[in-house]
């Protein structure tokens, strides 16, 4: 095999690893918009939302210590005390409940039956408002996160590689760790939403609101589980990018990578999500690798998602698994 | 009593086809053309130029043509920033290559050089429907961000990648450039809004507005009833990316001077003006005024308060201020999704009573 082809599995491995991590954000986006139909921007800085309470709660920092320390002229920052890493999972689930339950409340419980825009836009303005809550209550620095997850190099990939075609290939242990991840969360969710009373109500709210109404399931109560479940996706994708490249604003722009995946895969759907996040990450890097960096000078990750997407989009108007777009007058 | 339409009669078809056929309307119109033109240029300073009237006035006019295309038309686009570069670098790129030529002219064929590019990503709405198109048109953000960032040529091969606005006189009176006077770039930028004003307001009363509302409302039916939806749509996003081209333009030469566009016409100006335009109200020209006012004095009124009464830091009062608008934009939308115009509707509809009950 020539080197170029070798180099190129290498780039097509990496890819399907990256479109693991796009498809873990996509999946938070598929959930909320499934069960209510709001299309939500927020993901990208839940996840980041999560990632910093993790370290804030794990580090003992206290909350907005530099507001009180503005207002009131006191030196405090931190408690002084570790917390161990599962307590602090927890209780960081714990807070995107929470978050969950005042979203819903204060928010979108009064939007309902408003156009598909505005509930786009007042998520948005919660993406803003979380954004500034974020760095208010943990400080906008970066963080490091460490929650124990294997990183570096996995050598037995490399020496086995090394063996056949004379070349180590480099796969970094989170990514595999990542896509074992994504692959039990998906089974997860497809398990809950198939096979639970929980799931099943769920899937009655995403067919029709009013029939689902109407045979008594409270649509509040979806709405905040399903708010929930995208706040534990957002916390799963917050841990692992977080431990791959520190916690901090970049975190949120996530979401703006997760879109062109949810477009190519349907918005309604979660194997949609992981094929259209594989096809993504697999087409970029490659894109990058063969064309991009050899004749356009390079950073064409930033578009190419986006163009596919659209090309693909033009001669199948739904994406690979959304459902059929039937036009009535 | 205050808002009276009943009482005003017409007696001929020029009266009665007039942009303000309302009395009450027609005076506010002149009253505010009266005050923007013969005495804010008197006392206008630097501060306020910069601060509030120019981002503004440069806002409003890519409002108006945002507007046109969600609005009226209810084609989503997330592509404002990028279009707004393409308004920018050609007008840089014209400007350069023909420094013979008013700078008026650039602004304008640099808007027309942007229709075209909003025409071309415009193509796929008539495949592309509802969100799916509000995502694709992020695709036209980021690749031509990614185009002037990458190709030197955009930048005349200036080492530092920024491109920076020569100075230009309008009637020899500088406009661009370090040696401008705030009342002559208040003008410049007033005339164009105005302008860009009035033809979005008679475009949309219109047959073209009309086609365009059909669009909206529903599609399918629009082009039963014979609304082509390419030309509809395309022109919808030809002159909608055209004004949006003449805001980019002066935000760039008029207003910045200098411009890296990634920091200049990123997403968060594409959301900035979506916010103004469904803040203000969508569907409505006073609508786009009245929420560019809104976006751009929220947060120098909320700087001023967090940094210069309470004596916060400033990267404190920047998180805050995030805190503040998102939760606004947020409280807006509950109570008032309509947006700012359906305030103005009401407050009408008050007027027309007030004092007295019925």
């Amino acid at each position: 095999m020539s080197d170029t082809m070798i180099f190129a599995m290498e780039v097509f491995l990496n890819g399907l690893m990256a479109g693991v991590l796009y498809a873990l954000v996509a999946l938070g986006f598929v959930l909320i918009y499934k069960a209510s139909g709001i299309f939500n921007y927020a993901q990208g800085v839940m996840a980041l939302f999560a990632a910093l309470t993790l370290v804030g709660i794990m580090e003992g920092q206290v909350p907005f210590a530099h507001l009180i320390n503005a207002t009131i002229g006191t030196e405090i920052h931190h408690f002084g005390w570790h917390v161990p890493v599962l307590l602090a999972i927890v209780l960081t689930m714990v807070v995107m409940i929470a978050l969950a339950w005042l979203v819903n409340h204060f928010v979108f419980r009064h939007l309902v039956n408003q156009e598909p825009i505005i509930l786009f836009m007042a998520t948005i303005g919660f993406a803003y408002f979380l954004e500034g809550v974020g760095d208010v209550m943990w400080g906008s620095d970066i963080k490091k996160l460490d929650v124990g997850l294997p990183q570096g190099i996995n050598t037995a990939i490399d020496e086995y590689t090394y063996g056949i075609v004379n070349y180590g290939f480099f796969i970094d242990n989170l990514d595999l760790v990542a896509t074992v991840i994504a692959a039990v969360l998906v089974i997860a969710l497809v398990a809950f939403a198939q096979y639970t009373k929980q799931g099943r109500a769920m899937r009655a709210v995403a067919d029709d609101h009013q029939a689902a109404l109407s045979v008594g399931i409270s649509l509040n109560w979806i709405w905040v589980m399903v708010w929930s479940l995208a706040g534990f996706v957002a916390l799963v994708a917050g841990i692992v990018w977080g431990t791959k490249s520190g916690v901090q604003f970049s975190l949120s722009l996530i979401a703006l990578k997760a879109l062109p995946v949810l477009m190519l895969g349907g918005f309604t759907s979660i194997p949609g999500a992981i094929v259209g996040g594989l096809v993504i990450g697999v087409g970029e890097k490659l894109f990058e690798f063969l064309i991009g960096a050899p004749f356009l000078g390079g950073a064409t990750e930033n578009w190419f998602a986006y163009m596919l997407a659209l090309i693909f989009l033009v001669f199948r108007p739904q994406g690979l698994f959304g459902e059929k777009i039937i036009d009535r007058v | 009593m205050f808002y009276r339409e009943a009482g005003d009669f017409k007696t001929s078809y020029a009266e009665d086809n007039q942009t303000f056929p309302i009395k009450f309307d027609r005076y506010r119109y002149y009253f505010v053309l009266l005050v923007a033109f013969g005495i804010v240029p008197f006392v206008v300073n630097d501060y306020w130029l910069n601060a509030v009237l120019l981002p503004f006035l440069i806002y409003a006019i890519a409002a108006i043509g945002l507007n046109l295309l969600v609005g009226y038309c209810g084609q989503v686009s997330l592509g404002t920033g990028g279009f707004m570069a393409v308004g920018a670098y050609s007008c840089y790129k014209l400007m350069t290559s023909f420094p013979d030529v008013s700078i008026l002219i650039h602004v304008v064929l640099a808007g027309a050089i942007t229709a075209a590019i909003g025409m071309l990503f415009g193509l796929p709405s008539l495949r592309i429907k509802g969100f799916y198109l509000a995502v694709a048109t992020l695709a036209a953000q980021f690749f031509l961000v990614w185009l002037f960032n990458r190709v030197p040529w955009f930048y005349n091969y200036s080492a530092s990648g920024q491109i920076s606005a020569p100075e230009r006189t309008v009637f020899g009176v500088p406009v661009t450039g370090a040696e401008t006077s705030p009342w002559a770039v208040y003008l410049v930028c007033l005339v164009f809004l105005t302008i860009s004003a009035i033809i979005a307001r008679n475009l949309t009363r219109g047959m073209a507005g009309r086609k365009w509302m059909a669009i909206r409302d529903m599609d399918i039916a629009a082009e039963i009833i014979g609304v082509d939806p390419l030309r509809a749509k395309l022109s919808a996003f030809a002159v909608s990316s055209f004004f949006i081209g003449i805001s980019g333009a002066l935000f760039f030469a008029v207003y910045l001077g200098a411009v890296e566009v990634g920091e200049s016409f990123g997403i968060t100006k594409s959301f900035l003006v979506l916010f103004m335009v469904i803040i203000g109200g969508l569907g409505s020209i006073f609508g786009s005024f009245a929420g560019a006012a809104f976006l751009v004095l929220l947060p120098v009124l909320l700087k001023n308060l967090l940094v210069g009464s309470l004596g916060w830091p400033t990267d404190l009062a920047a998180h805050l201020e995030l805190i503040i608008i998102g939760a606004l934009i947020i409280v807006f939308l509950v109570a008032e999704p309509h947006g700012l115009a359906q305030l103005w509707r009401m407050a009408k509809e008050k007027l027309r009573l007030w004092p007295f009950p019925h």
